[in-house]
């Protein structure tokens, strides 16, 4: 019987969020702290010929100026913290000022005389493949790894920048609709007989699709404030992630590890732009070091839209055969990413969606990443996953009717189970019941019932859809720290970041059940380094439920060995002996004989060593190391590293249903109803689960039918760089009463049974109402993610407004 | 890396010098005219335009606050920087998202768009201003808290406030005029449904 896991708490931090005082980056001061402020490129594509900053150094109370000169060269195509040579998007940080108020930092850029000279632009990347077509950046138009991929939010290492351009038959194939033959691609991989498989098939579709990206725009711009002492920088930032900015950021200040200190108690939203250091963080601590002052550099709202990260947007054509008995035998894939500024196209993670939702025996994908003269892209809520989800739903319910098949049904006869796989090299997955999520949710939702309904008559028409999300869910080998005070306290030390997932607490739950300790004994440490806290994972790719529960239950498990050794050390006996419970370790023959949790923590300090944290593995990792030697001889130290043996992706998946009512007259929808079941193993903690539930729901909305980039073609201008006019959902947008569950079976690789489920919820949100907007419409495929109101209306009307060729940024 | 490793020759920085050894000649005379002067100012509400800074005395949560402001400074920073009250947010500093709403004389309004010049003599209430005098947080507050309202709690101090005027106004809202009332308060997470239950719960109307 639990008594942490699948139980609901408050995490220590909502208080101080409902009374405003918790604290981010920006709402710290420091004696002597100036403020930055950044000038940044107003053009698409060019070259600094000249920087003279000499009218704003003169001016009163400006202190410094700080150029890409001041850090270590970036080779293409690493995105530098400031621009170098090139400017590659509007936008685009080249200098930082510093000044004793914000005012005159901004006046003192006003004074900056730059000269440019002006390159041609791209904000398409068909176009860019075109003959003759525009390069993003001098030296080609395309991303070519020569080494594998990291994680999400990896910084890109093994790669070059290389021109490549299609047969203009390849881009008239592709911009008509169809497969672009002799397209050169820099990603293939294929598994099975494609051939046979379509040959198999009795109904094969063709389509052609383009998602749109869009910015993160996270509602705390990315603000830093560093400032040095004793050789130290202590470095408050905005981030995902806690410890796994470590490493990274020390390496771009050129300190040790030791010598960092970062802070980060709380973040104003993330979604993927925040997982690792930025490069923009270079920016921050550096200054401060040339400025020897503590340095603020707060961003404003539109250049949180140009640094910030989008999504990446792509264009693509897609073959699916399918057998009568509603069996995917076959998929032919292609996807031309526009990879912004950096190139990050996620056209293999849409791939992978692909394979999860089909499970085909046969199938090929074809990929490649072009860079454009916009925003920098990376990883995005299910980068790659979702936006696949949202384009993938109506045209898996065109199949469905094609074979007069139920649109729930064929999902379950193709989608991944226990046995299946995920990805091109088909690797197996720790568990999933996504059927059993699919028959729960119909439930739920009333499939069968909403089905039989009428239509509706008049202006007035209702649609139904269902669709799946998918994610990976989980990592594995990361470190656990944990202390018990000398008072009989749990001191649980998270190196999670605080994003405002809650994940940095539901984890800790972990060590306290394993521990049989009431949480109100229990404390977590985190935001600082200087607490002391364990290498941990970066807060990206839904993977900390599964990732820092692990850590948190290895860490409990050395340290219940401890208590163990330590009560048959001075109670006779062997430690196998003795067992825990109550906040005692004491013999399982006789409970009488034991030591309390304070008790053995005192012993422990008095025996040193490994109990205490002056001996520690040697396979935790180095930050780890400092952790420890940071707590050694202040009690009980738990610490190990996540060895849980086993293999395959731990799979977040969640499906979705919708009911939607179009006004035929407008274009415009209302969501009557949105049911949304997780497959997540256990749920750790059920409140926070509803979050996570709730607000990728809203997300799939703004995938779906709102956000998007705009650039004007002809100048290379965004368009939409506020909050305003990228439309994120509102409360006036989105369903007010989200149903949701979980089917809640336990994942066999985790001690608690959970997996991470952040990414999917957006996903399944998506596709279920690009689903449910298609059936609106009589199975019309828009096959463009966002479809907007003026698209609908525009079909609805006739015109051909939402079938011209593909394009991303632009409309 | 550098302008004067082109070829074309259209740069007109001297080309022995990189634009790095340009720039720092120019930071150090720059740096060496405002020592002195800059850490004193830095540390003192940063104002380096003193000169243009009037004294005006502001009624911020109940207290009278004697304040130095430009007359084209806002009311958020203001708040942030001058009195160090940090739980106003500035989301967009634009009247788009409503991370800054404060309470003027009771009505909500975003704090990033009204010059704090414009509140003198009218009541200012801050998030820092709903507790009870004796700590206790107010209904709203603890609604949030009880429904685990917030997810990164950036736009959250907003969403309290639009949610504690809704309730002085209307102190029995549905959630659909609760969501109106409070839909010029943007949530990048998606909790809106959360912190609508926050709402009913503390006007009473959840078991």
């Amino acid at each position: 019987m639990s008594t942490h896991i699948g139980k609901d708490f408050i995490p220590p931090d909502v208080a101080g969020k409902v009374t405003g005082e918790i604290k981010y980056a920006e709402d710290y001061k420091r004696e002597g702290m100036v403020f930055a402020r950044l000038l940044t490129s107003p053009m698409p594509s060019g070259r600094v010929v000249n920087i003279d900053t000499s009218e704003a150094l003169r001016m009163d109370g400006v202190i410094g100026v700080f150029t890409a000169d001041d850090l270590p060269p970036v080779a293409p195509p690493g995105n530098p913290a400031l621009a170098s040579e090139y400017v590659t998007y509007v936008g685009q940080p080249i200098l930082a000022v510093a000044a004793i108020s914000e005012e005159i930092a901004e006046s003192a850029i006003d004074k900056i005389r730059i000269d440019f000279e002006r390159r041609d632009f791209v904000v398409d990347p068909i176009e860019s493949l075109s003959p003759g077509g525009s390069n993003a950046y001098p030296e080609g138009n395309v991303l070519v790894r020569t080494s594998e991929e990291g994680p999400e939010g990896a910084p890109i290492v093994g790669a070059e920048i290389r021109d490549i351009k299609w047969p203009q038959s390849a881009i008239d194939a592709i911009k008509s609709g169809s497969e672009p033959v002799g397209g050169e691609f820099t990603t293939e991989w294929a598994f099975g007989d494609l051939d046979a498989g379509f040959a198999e098939a009795t109904h094969i579709i063709e389509e052609p699709f383009v998602t749109i990206g869009y910015a993160h725009h996270s509602l705390e711009a990315r603000t830093g404030m560093a400032y040095w002492e004793n050789g130290k920088c202590y470095f408050h930032g905005s981030s995902q992630s806690q410890s796994a900015n470590n490493a990274g950021l020390a390496r771009m200040l050129g300190i040790d590890l030791a010598d960092l200190v970062f802070i980060n108690e709380a973040t104003g939203g993330g979604f993927g732009s925040k997982i690792g250091p930025y490069p923009f963080m270079a920016i921050t601590g550096n200054f401060a070091r040339v400025l020897n002052r503590p340095v603020q550099l707060r961003i404003t709202r539109e250049q949180e839209f140009y640094i910030g990260s989008a999504r990446s947007g792509m264009q693509g054509w897609i073959k699916v055969g399918v057998k009568d008995n509603g069996k995917v035998t076959a998929v032919d894939l292609v996807i031309v990413n526009d990879g912004g500024a950096t190139g990050g196209g996620s056209g293999n993670s849409s791939a992978q969606h692909v394979t999860v939702a089909y499970q085909p025996e046969n199938m090929r994908y074809r990929g490649i990443s072009v860079y454009t003269n916009t925003t920098p892209r990376g990883a995005q809520r299910g980068p790659g996953q979702n936006e696949m989800a949202s384009v993938l739903a109506p045209m898996t319910d065109k199949i469905a009717r094609a074979i007069d098949m139920d649109r729930v049904a064929f999902r379950k006869v193709n989608v991944l189970d226990s046995d299946g796989f995920e990805g091109g090299s088909q690797g197996p997955v720790t568990s999933a019941f996504v059927r059993e999520a699919l028959d729960q949710g119909a439930r739920t939702f009333g499939w069968d019932e909403k089905l039989a309904l009428p239509k509706g008559n008049g202006s007035k028409v209702r649609g139904i859809g269902v669709g799946i999300g998918y994610h990976g869910a989980g990592g594995r080998g990361y470190d656990g720290l944990l202390r018990i005070a000398p008072d009989g306290r749990l001191f649980i030390h998270s190196g999670v970041g605080n994003l405002g997932t809650y994940s940095y607490a539901g984890t800790c739950r972990a060590a306290a059940e394993a521990l049989q300790i009431p949480w109100e004994r229990c404390e977590i440490v985190h935001g600082r380094s200087d607490k002391h806290l364990p290498h941990s994972s970066g807060q990206g790719g839904s993977n900390t439920i599964f990732t820092h529960t692990r850590t948190n239950w290895v860490a409990a498990q050395d340290a219940i060995t401890k208590l163990k050794e330590i009560a048959a050390n001075d109670l006779g006996g062997s430690a196998n002996d003795y067992v825990i419970g109550d906040e005692r370790v004491y013999q399982s023959s006789d409970s009488s004989i034991g030591l309390t949790y304070a008790q053995a923590a005192q012993r422990a300090m008095e025996l040193g060593g490994k109990y205490s944290g002056q001996e520690f593995p040697d396979d935790i990792n180095p930050l780890t190391q400092l952790a420890v030697q940071g707590l050694a001889g202040s009690g009980l130290i738990g610490v190990a590293k996540d060895n849980i043996p086993g293999q395959g992706q731990p799979p977040g998946v969640v499906v979705g249903f919708c009911e939607i009512e179009m006004d035929k007259d407008t274009g415009k929808f209302e969501i009557l109803d949105y049911t949304a079941i997780a497959d997540c193993g256990t749920v750790v903690h059920p409140k926070n689960f509803d979050n996570a539930m709730r607000g990728g729901a809203v997300w799939g909305v703004g995938m779906t039918a709102l956000e998007r980039h705009v650039y004007d073609p002809q100048n290379g201008l965004p368009a939409n760089t506020g909050l305003y006019q990228n439309k994120p959902p509102t409360y006036l947008d989105v369903n007010l009463n989200t149903k949701m569950g979980a089917v809640n079976i336990p994942d066999p690789q985790n001690p608690t049974g959970g997996r991470g489920i952040g990414e999917p919820t957006q996903g399944a949100s998506a596709a279920a109402l690009a689903s449910a907007i298609s059936d609106a419409l009589d199975g019309h495929l828009f096959n463009s993610t966002p479809t907007t109101t003026d698209m609908i209306v525009n079909h609805l009307a006739g015109n051909t407004y939402s079938t011209k060729s593909l394009k991303t940024n632009t409309f | 890396m550098h302008p004067n490793t082109t070829k074309n020759g259209a740069m007109s920085v001297n080309s022995k010098l990189t634009r790095r050894r340009f720039i720092k000649g120019v930071i150090f005379s720059g740096a060496a005219a405002t020592t002195g002067t800059g850490i004193y100012l830095a540390a003192n509400a940063q104002s380096g335009q003193s000169s243009a800074e009037r004294l005006i005395t502001l009624n911020v949560n109940g207290r009278e606050r004697r304040v130095d402001v430009l007359p084209t400074e806002t009311l958020a920073n203001t708040l942030r920087y001058k009195l160090n009250m940090t739980g106003t947010k500035i989301g967009c500093n634009r009247g788009e998202c409503g991370a800054c709403t404060v309470l003027i004389n009771g009505v909500p309004n975003y704090a990033c768009s009204v010059l704090t010049q414009n509140v003198k003599g009218k009541e200012v209430v801050s998030i820092e201003g709903i507790k009870d005098s004796d700590g206790t947080l107010h209904a709203v507050q603890q609604a949030f808290i009880a429904e685990n309202s917030p997810q990164c709690g950036f736009c959250t101090p907003g969403q309290v406030m639009s949610a504690v005027a809704l309730l002085n106004s209307n102190p029995r809202p549905t959630k659909l005029e609760a969501a109106a009332a409070m839909s010029g308060n943007l949530c990048r997470c998606g909790a809106y449904e959360h912190y609508l239950n926050g709402v009913m719960r503390a006007s009473g109307q959840l078991a």
